[in-house]
């Protein structure tokens, strides 16, 4: 209880539950890339009934789709996206590693080709031993995910 | 026998599979024994080199001169509107309405794979930046089966640079459809990048690092010597590394009868001339083989049958 109070409700919106201590600010950093006017609440370092703390943020009137939740995989592949209606949880769904980031990440290669055409950047992922890879569609690099 | 390189697209060596490399040095050899048919007749190739190339720019040419194709292109971005601003995408939709196929060089990595999801004709990728260069391989493949007599269980020194080499990272990759053991001689700061030691160990593929030149020599089929580039060193320490690193007569004493030493050329130091002199020396044989082998992959991406096979 003490908890779910520690962050305000919210009526209709997003809240993306359980991201590992730390990726809150990344996360954040991309929701405000995508819509700088959104109306956010963040809480860091709460804790967690699984592992320690964790970070939460709450999203206000964006209803998040699987889409809008893959970009946000790469910082924490294992948070959980709730969608509110009416102070209600209507669907909940884990924001899973998609096989593929299209038109997300710039790569970190300065000289792909992907920084300057008007195309879509596209990275193939791979999971080796628990480290996240990124392969760049273009120059064929791959990239481990602390470099995005 | 159904040709499954028609109208595909040449980007990267990873898009090959053993059959599609076995087929092309097939094609290969049969044109350099016979000569090739006209494949290109009445076909215009586009001949785009957005960054300069010798041997890659010439060799395709004249290959494509060889099948009875027109050429039109250029060996210079800084002679097309790229200086005024154009994207590689407008150009490249733009050649592929005038051309029957583009083979391209460019140096930005990625920029052949780009090309070819934007044209409308098969893109043969001639080098893009430090990433790809997969009708270098296949010249390499060929020249190694031709002094070999075969692809299989061989052994391969790679020496110089193995960090920065897309020749020899392309090399290594296509060798291992054919259960090879390589060694790699190389300074510390120029070794192979993990994440191709780490691909090789995941397929099973047997390689060791060697301290020095000569005790790769005694071991190897096909020594595959690289240039140590100047610029990756100050200048003392390059003469200290760069000298450990030269192929010189003497040392081939050692080696096995069928030893062939390769070389993707231009070469500086690291082959003495002495060399040039003897059986092991192939290198000039490989730059040559660059014709024949790009003669088969034009001529194969362009026809749908190859009288060749059927004959053979």
């Amino acid at each position: 209880m003490r908890e779910t109070m520690a962050v305000e409700a919210i009526e209709t919106g997003t809240v993306i539950d359980h991201i590992p201590a730390g990726q809150g600010l990344n996360i954040l950093a991309r929701i405000q890339k995508r819509n700088a006017d959104a109306r956010l609440t963040v809480g860091l370092n709460l804790p967690s009934k699984g592992s320690g703390l964790k970070d939460i943020i709450k999203v206000e009137g964006w209803l998040f789709s699987e889409q809008d939740a893959a970009e946000m995989a790469l910082y924490a592949p294992h948070a959980t996206v709730n969608i509110i209606k009416k102070y209600k949880v209507i669907k909940k769904f884990p924001i899973g590693l998609p096989d593929e980031f299209k038109g997300i990440f710039a790569c970190p290669n300065s000289n792909c080709i992907s920084h300057t055409e008007p195309v879509a950047t596209r990275f193939t992922v791979k999971v080796k031993s628990q480290n996240i890879l990124l392969r760049c569609h273009f120059c064929e690099r791959s990239f481990a995910d602390s470099l995005f | 026998m159904v040709n499954p390189l028609y109208r595909k697209d040449i980007v990267s060596i990873s898009d090959l599979s053993k059959s599609d490399l076995e087929l092309i040095i097939k094609v290969a050899d049969q044109f350099k024994s016979q000569g090739p048919g006209q494949y290109l007749a009445n076909k215009v190739i586009a001949s785009c080199f957005f960054e300069a190339s010798t041997r890659t720019r010439l060799s395709f040419e004249t290959a494509v001169q060889r099948l009875g194709g027109a050429l039109i292109g250029f060996s210079d971005g800084a002679n097309t509107s790229t200086k005024k601003g154009e994207t590689l995408t407008d150009s490249i939709h733009m050649i592929s309405s005038y051309a029957d196929a583009i083979v391209m060089r460019h140096p930005r990595e990625g920029a052949a794979r780009l090309a070819a999801e934007v044209s409308s004709v098969p893109v043969i990728n001639g080098g893009d930046g430090a990433n790809q260069h997969p009708s270098q391989t296949l010249l390499d493949l060929f020249s190694i089966y031709e002094c070999q007599g075969t692809l299989d269980n061989l052994s391969v020194a790679f020496v110089g640079d193995l960090k920065y080499g897309r020749t020899v990272h392309s090399l290594a990759q296509a060798l291992c459809h054919f259960n090879p053991t390589f060694y790699f001689v190389a300074p510390e700061v120029l070794k192979m990048p993990s994440y191709i030691e780490q691909n090789l160990e995941e397929q099973g593929i047997k390689f060791e690092y060697l301290s020095s030149l000569d005790e790769a020599i005694e071991k190897v089929d096909i020594l595959y010597m690289t240039r140590v580039q100047k610029e990756r060193f100050d200048p003392t320490e390059y003469m200290h590394i760069a000298s450990q690193y030269v192929l010189k007569v003497d040392m081939l004493s050692s080696a096995k009868l069928n030893m062939k030493v390769l070389h993707p050329l231009p070469r500086v130091d690291e082959i003495h001339p002495d060399v040039d002199a003897t059986e092991f020396a192939y290198y000039f044989q490989q730059a040559e083989n660059g014709v024949y082998a790009r003669e088969a992959l034009l001529a194969l991406v362009m026809n749908e049958t190859i009288k060749e096979l059927s004959h053979a």
